[in-house]
């Protein structure tokens, strides 16, 4: 009986295993939710991860938005000035990045930068027992390492995706001030005259989103990380291609259940 | 001979009676008893993939067996809530094959994370005074500030050793103390783990497959072959048992 164990599929071994693959993520995202909402908390540890998730993409954020505003800007400007309507410039570039450039870009980044770092991190803290040693002394590893993980992406991801808007904003005035010197007032009212609350807000909770996103693929990859080192950097890997994966679809998800709202 | 007496009447600290684990179609453990007494050091040798690491990783609950009635401390792991679990994880203590340091954490803080995590009103004096204490018994005081990719594999060890002793565990579970390291350092672990047997009162389970090691640390030596332990006993009865495979286990460390 306990030698002869013929392995029987459902479908196919690779459907099975996707399949086996989708259940476990729901019941990883499950368990975040349960996890989250009961005490212990581990603040300092969240204050901690939101640290060094949001401050230190403080600068490669910075670069990209005000590179991301001046270059939107220089490429709209001659279809706009074909028709004599570059007053229209700041409205337009109001609207592409406040509905979609800021989180979409921040979202990107974060991706690359943030998931890749947290798969690597539990991925290597896995394949070395360094989880099964929290869970040893008596530690929630998923609560202390995960929970915090992915509520630090949900808090910091958001504050990153209107900053970086901001600061292409400012690129995009740096564009326009070198052409027609308009004053910084005039191009923001001008900018945000057509602007409306459920632009900010549906990009906010889009943001919102992507952080979780983020964060809980990340952490999903690295804490279930296999094989040794090379399962350390299959982890990292695949972090970054899902979760960009995911954040399109939800972008894409999202804008059309904003169009609907606006619209109805 | 007295003190074998005594233990033998006594209620088992840990008890393993039919235990049977598999990996999908491989079996590692296959009907296995065993019954470490209170402050005994029980050493389990075996080849490597024998599944030693399998075992303790059972005893804590980090793997469900398959089968079997796994009591330690008289608590059934695998059928206790999360929480009891918890609560019975605090008396063992657990070194890693691989020592499982906190990277991202230095010599001190990883000493005091399982102190701050699980006792809540414990004050930094106290904190401070258990930190100096382990390392003390360890001998590593110097290297409180380090990071532990800094440390060599038997400091690292012994940092291990001092992590879980830190919160003061009834039974210690060694996974390999001394594999890896040179004679010297082999001769200072051993010597540790003799010591905190006697220093904390501590009953363990000590895997290896150092014939010195098990000499030196075990009052009583198991031997783990094809997922059953053929042979338990005192280290000189199980040296000079007749079983082919113990002998041929014997005879390779002894030409190696
Ligand atoms: N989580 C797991 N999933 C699948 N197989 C496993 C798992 N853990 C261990 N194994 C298998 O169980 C067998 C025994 O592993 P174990 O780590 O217990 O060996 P060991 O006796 O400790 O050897 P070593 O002396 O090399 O450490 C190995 O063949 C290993 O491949
Ligand atoms: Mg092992």
């Amino acid at each position: 009986m306990i030698n002869s164990r013929p392995r029987k599929y459902l479908f196919t071994k690779g459907l099975d295993q996707y399949f086996t693959d989708v259940y476990k993520a729901y019941k990883f995202v499950i368990r975040f939710f349960k996890e989250a909402f009961h005490p212990p908390f581990h603040l300092r540890e969240i204050i901690n991860q939101c640290y060094e998730i949001g401050v230190k993409s403080l600068p490669l954020i910075t670069l990209t938005g005000f590179i991301t505003g001046i270059v939107f800007t220089k490429q709209s400007r001659p279809s706009l000035s074909e028709f004599g309507a570059t007053s229209w410039l700041p409205s337009l570039i109001s609207i592409a990045i406040v509905r979609a450039l800021g989180a979409l870009v921040t979202a990107l980044i974060c991706a690359g930068k943030v998931g890749s770092s947290i798969g690597a991190e539990l991925g290597s803290m896995k394949v070395t027992e360094q989880i099964e040693a929290m869970e040893v002394s008596a530690i929630n590893p998923f609560k202390y390492l995960v929970t915090t993980r992915v509520l630090a992406c949900t808090i910091t991801i958001p504050i990153l995706g209107l900053y970086c808007g901001f600061v292409a904003l400012m690129g995009s005035y740096f564009s326009v001030y070198t052409n027609e010197s308009t004053s910084i007032v005039s191009f923001f009212h001008n900018g945000f005259s057509t602007i409306t609350f459920l632009d900010v807000f549906s990009s906010v909770i889009k943001s919102i989103v992507f952080g979780f996103t983020i964060g809980i693929i990340g952490c999903y990859k690295g804490y279930n990380a296999v094989h040794g080192t090379l399962g350390v950097g299959r982890a990292a890997n695949q972090a970054v291609v899902l979760a960009m994966f995911l954040v399109f679809i939800e972008e894409v998800t999202i804008v059309q259940i904003a169009n609907w709202i606006r619209y109805y | 001979m007295e003190k074998n007496d005594t233990i033998t009447n006594a209620e088992p600290i840990i008890s393993i009676k039919g235990l049977y684990k598999s990996f999908g179609e491989l079996d590692i453990l296959k009907d296995i008893n065993l019954d470490v007494y209170k402050g005994e050091n029980m050493v389990v040798l075996g080849r490597s993939g024998s599944g030693k690491s399998v075992l303790i990783k059972i005893l804590v609950g980090l793997l469900p067996p398959d089968k079997g009635i796994i009591k330690v401390l008289g608590n059934e792991v695998n059928k206790l809530s999360g929480k009891e679990l918890d609560a019975l994880r605090l008396r063992i203590g657990f070194l890693f094959q691989s020592s499982a340091l906190y990277d991202s954490m230095n010599v001190r803080q990883n000493l005091e994370f399982p102190l701050t995590m699980n006792k809540k009103n414990i004050t930094k004096q106290e904190i401070n005074t258990a930190v100096e204490e382990v390392l003390d018994a360890v001998g590593l005081k110097d290297k409180m500030e380090q990071m532990p990719s800094d440390l060599s594999g038997g400091q690292r060890k012994r940092i291990g050793i001092a992590r879980t002793l830190i919160l003061k565990p009834e039974i210690m579970l060694y996974d390999e103390p001394t594999a890896g390291l040179d004679p010297i350092t082999c001769e200072e672990i051993n010597k540790l783990i003799r010591e905190v047997q006697k220093k904390y009162n501590t009953s363990s389970i000590i895997i290896t497959h150092d014939l010195t090691c098990a000499k030196i640390t075990g009052d009583r030596v198991a031997m783990l072959l094809d997922g059953k332990f053929v042979k338990v006993g005192k280290f000189d009865e199980v040296f000079e048992s007749d079983n082919e495979e113990i002998k041929s286990f014997f005879n390779y460390n002894f030409i190696q």
